[in-house]
């Protein structure tokens, strides 16, 4: 049948010549590319050792700060979970006891603060939503892992390290 | 007597109130009330977020008012035309009055516990500014237990005497009122006697801050992650209605309140057992969900609701293999 675009190109099988039946030129040619990479500069990286420095908006691993007294700035008010689009941060608020002054800023604070880096999508509302700007995104990429359970980061790992160690 | 609200006209009875006129006119050009509770007697006249402005005193004198009025305390005259938000005058009045309510307020929302349901902070948010001008101390108080289920923040309180109304109007002893005077007044009982009255509880309701609290919900979670329910039970208090909303956060009720309507009043007051001691789900006998204004933050990221799909809406088979499906996954 003819063909209505008229683009279609009619191509022609002629009989391989003996250097193509020989195989072993094309061969030498398609290792002689690749022997040249080998003293070439490589694109890739070794990725956990080394790292590409990151843009300075770069969003990763959460932290959940503390002030200039090394108290922890979160207060539990769960404005960081209702921002959430992905629902990832959960909470349990506590009240701050006599003596606890130097570990708590405000009178409530988190006693456990949870957020699941499986659900996280780092769009970075949570940051925007404190208050207390007791939340930034300012960390690393979350490191691979086994088991699902061990993707829900507690205070354990998301609050910063005391300022005097 | 016809009176015209923002150029909306209505009939009512020789005593009413500005503000109950436009009230049954209702919508945006209700003045907003701090103080003014229409279920307690002489509530009202203290807070001045509810001025308005008088352009017609009345048919027979038509001079308007000198100055703007409180809309709680004044009574509607035949021909009377006010103007609310249709005045900038009075917005930029009551924008006065937001920033006046705001200067010994602690702005602690982030650890109060009525961040959510707080008629300041709506007020702020409509009215206020984003900044303060006050550059000195705000008062501070310690906190006060009231007995063992209610707690005064006496630093949040904007002095609207409701607590003190109810405590008078419901109680029938007074035990509870405001000490000292002007800028040094505060709410307290006589020497922290604590308020041991069935209806008690009903202070933290009408309370329109975070001043007045219930210890039983004290930091348990914050109100827009709770699901409100609408519920009743036969109260043998008597006096007592029964009828309450119930804050759920998954199977638990974590608080009890009274029913609030539009304007944040309760319906009917509830005693003290309904309130702190009833939070069991077999106590109730269940309404239905609560309706809640669609700009309430109570509403927000609610995403657990039952829409089927097109496909599944014609397919009874479907239709209950995807109820099924959602109960699961409410249920984890």
């Amino acid at each position: 049948m003819e063909s209505l675009s008229n683009k279609k190109k009619q191509l022609e099988v002629k009989p391989l010549n003996f250097w193509e039946r020989a195989y072993l030129p094309t061969i030498a040619k398609g290792l002689s590319i690749t022997m040249s990479h080998f003293f070439k500069k490589p694109v890739t990286i070794k990725y956990p050792e080394e790292k590409r420095e990151f843009s300075e908006n770069f969003r990763g691993m959460h932290s959940l700060k503390r002030d200039e007294d090394g108290r922890e700035r979160c207060t539990a008010c769960g404005l960081c979970a209702l921002s959430c689009p992905a629902e990832a941060i959960t909470m349990q608020a506590a009240e701050r006891q006599k003596g606890e002054e130097n570990l708590y800023r405000e009178e409530k604070y988190a006693a456990v603060y949870e957020i699941n880096m499986l659900r996280c999508i780092f769009c970075g509302l949570c940051e925007e939503a404190c208050p207390k700007e007791a939340i930034y995104l300012d960390g690393d990429i979350i490191p691979s892992d086994y088991l699902r359970k061990d993707f829900i980061y507690g205070k354990d790992k998301l609050v910063e390290a005391p300022l005097n160690q | 007597m016809k009176v015209t609200i923002d150029n909306i006209s209505i009939e009512v009875e020789a005593g009413t109130t500005i503000l109950n006129a436009a009230r049954m006119i209702g919508g945006e050009i209700v003045p907003p009330a701090m103080c003014y509770y229409s279920k307690l007697q002489g509530s009202g006249g203290k807070c001045r977020t509810c001025l308005v402005k008088v352009s017609q005193g009345s048919e027979k004198d038509p001079r308007p008012m000198p100055k703007l009025v409180a809309s709680c305390r004044t009574t509607v005259m035949d021909g009377m035309v006010v103007q609310n938000i249709t005045s900038p005058e009075v917005i930029e009045a009551r924008k006065g009055v937001v920033e006046m309510l705001l200067i010994n307020h602690p702005l602690d929302c982030p650890v109060c516990d009525q961040a959510g349901e707080c008629h300041l902070q709506d007020l702020g948010y409509e009215h206020g500014a984003a900044k303060t001008r006050y550059e000195f101390d705000r008062r501070t108080f310690d906190k006060i237990d009231i007995g063992d289920k209610i707690q005064l923040h006496m630093t949040r309180c904007i002095l609207c005497y409701r607590c003190v109304f109810t405590a008078d109007q419901i109680t029938d002893h007074r035990i509870h009122g405001i000490l000292n005077r002007g800028d040094h007044s505060e709410i307290s009982t006589y020497i922290q006697k604590a308020v041991d009255n069935d209806f008690s509880g009903n202070v933290i309701d009408v309370c329109p801050v975070g001043a007045l609290t219930d210890k039983t919900f004290r930091f348990k979670n914050r109100v827009w992650f709770t699901k409100p329910v609408e519920a009743h039970r036969e109260c043998q208090t008597e006096g007592c209605c029964g009828k309450v909303t119930l804050w759920y956060k998954g199977e638990d009720v974590i608080r009890v309140t009274g029913r609030k309507d539009e304007y944040g009043e309760v319906e009917e007051f509830i005693c003290n057992t309904c309130r702190f001691d009833k939070k069991k789900t077999a106590d109730w006998v269940i309404e239905g969900p609560r309706k809640v204004s669609n700009k309430s933050v109570i509403n927000s990221n609610h995403y657990d609701t039952l829409k089927p799909l097109p496909v599944v809406k014609t397919n009874p088979v479907l239709q209950e293999a995807n109820k099924e499906q959602f109960e699961r996954e409410t249920r984890l």
